[in-house]
């Protein structure tokens, strides 16, 4: 498919599959899955170190043809979005990031207000910037006004595998929208992850259901292949739904007829 | 004298920001610092002398989604 190519942030990708690198068993599991699932894009986090403790150096366990994804989760306000960001681009983590700023701890739920400040601020620095956003149609035309590379709105609270639980939101962003969406967050199974792609989504991430999966480079491979499928079915553009049946058969011409 | 190291006060000799490293046994290679909101690239850290009061941020990439 020459059209099946993902242009993010200015730069191509033929998978649409984005991985997050939170949750494995040990990290000796994130390159197998990247192999497995084909994945291009992967998200990291930055964090203060633990000066007791000895730890990995988790960049080592992404190949160098990965795009690196840091995300700044943690920050709880677009200053704090913004300094991460910049922290990370220093650290030789390219120009892209994933905007993500949380206030509430029950749920998770981005705050879009801040989230938008910290697009405006950070797209004007020449940032790739990826909001993670609670769907909402005019806030993504603000974020696609002040420059995002992409919207990131979220199929249902991070972590809950939950599936597509703003799923019509998120067709009016498809819709409307003139940057890709990339569905993030909630999504827990390869079939709500084909779903979003059926529906038109550009891409999905997903780090939780791949992640904790009992085999997370089988998943990873899932994850690929339902991805594949929805997209080839969106742009294959489906058949109609109706409420009476029609028969795929002919229905005259039967034997004694 | 006292510097702040990922918010903990610590009593320090006068040392540069790569001594402080070694002597904290720290994987240089997967380090990010910031001193006083201000990133240090690694090719500095020899030539960085702490002062007191300098406000110190160790950071790493972690695994995240």
């Amino acid at each position: 498919m020459n059209d099946d190519v993902l242009l993010l942030g200015g730069k191509e990708f033929s998978n649409r599959l984005l991985t997050g690198t939170g949750k494995f068993g040990n990290h000796g599991q994130i390159p197998k899955m990247l192999a497995a699932s084909g994945s291009q894009m992967i998200t990291v986090a930055l964090r203060r170190v633990d000066i007791s403790a000895q730890s990995e150096n988790i960049l080592e366990y992404i190949p160098k043809n990965v795009t690196l994804l840091p995300n700044t989760s943690g920050a709880r306000n677009a200053e704090q979005a913004v300094r991460v960001a910049r922290i990370a681009r220093e650290a030789g983590c390219g120009d892209f990031i994933k905007i993500e700023v949380i206030t509430d701890m029950k749920y998770l739920m981005p705050d879009n207000w801040e989230t938008l400040k910290a697009t405006e601020i950070l797209a004007k620095e020449g940032f790739q910037v990826l909001p993670y956003v609670l769907p909402d149609l005019p806030l993504a035309k603000r974020l696609e006004n002040a420059g995002a590379a992409a919207v990131m709105p979220l199929g249902a609270p991070i972590g809950t595998n939950r599936g597509l639980e703003t799923k019509p939101l998120i067709a009016m962003l498809i819709e409307n929208a003139s940057v890709p969406i990339v569905v993030d967050a909630g999504i827990g199974k390869p079939s709500q992850a084909a779903a979003a792609m059926e529906m038109g989504a550009d891409a999905v991430l997903v780090n939780t259901a791949i992640a904790t999966a009992r085999d997370p480079e089988a998943m990873g491979r899932a994850f690929d292949l339902a991805v594949k499928a929805g997209r080839t079915a969106y742009l294959a553009e489906m058949a109609e739904a109706s409420t009476l049946a029609r028969a795929s058969s002919p229905l005259t011409g039967f034997l004694d007829e | 004298m006292n510097i702040f190291v990922n918010g903990n006060k610590e009593r320090i000799e006068p040392c540069t920001l790569a001594q402080l490293i070694a002597w904290k046994k720290l994987d240089a290679g997967a380090l990010v610092i910031e001193l006083n909101q201000q990133i240090i690239k690694q090719e500095f850290w020899p030539t960085t002398e702490l002062q007191d009061g300098d406000r110190l941020e160790m950071l790493s990439f972690v695994g995240g989604g």
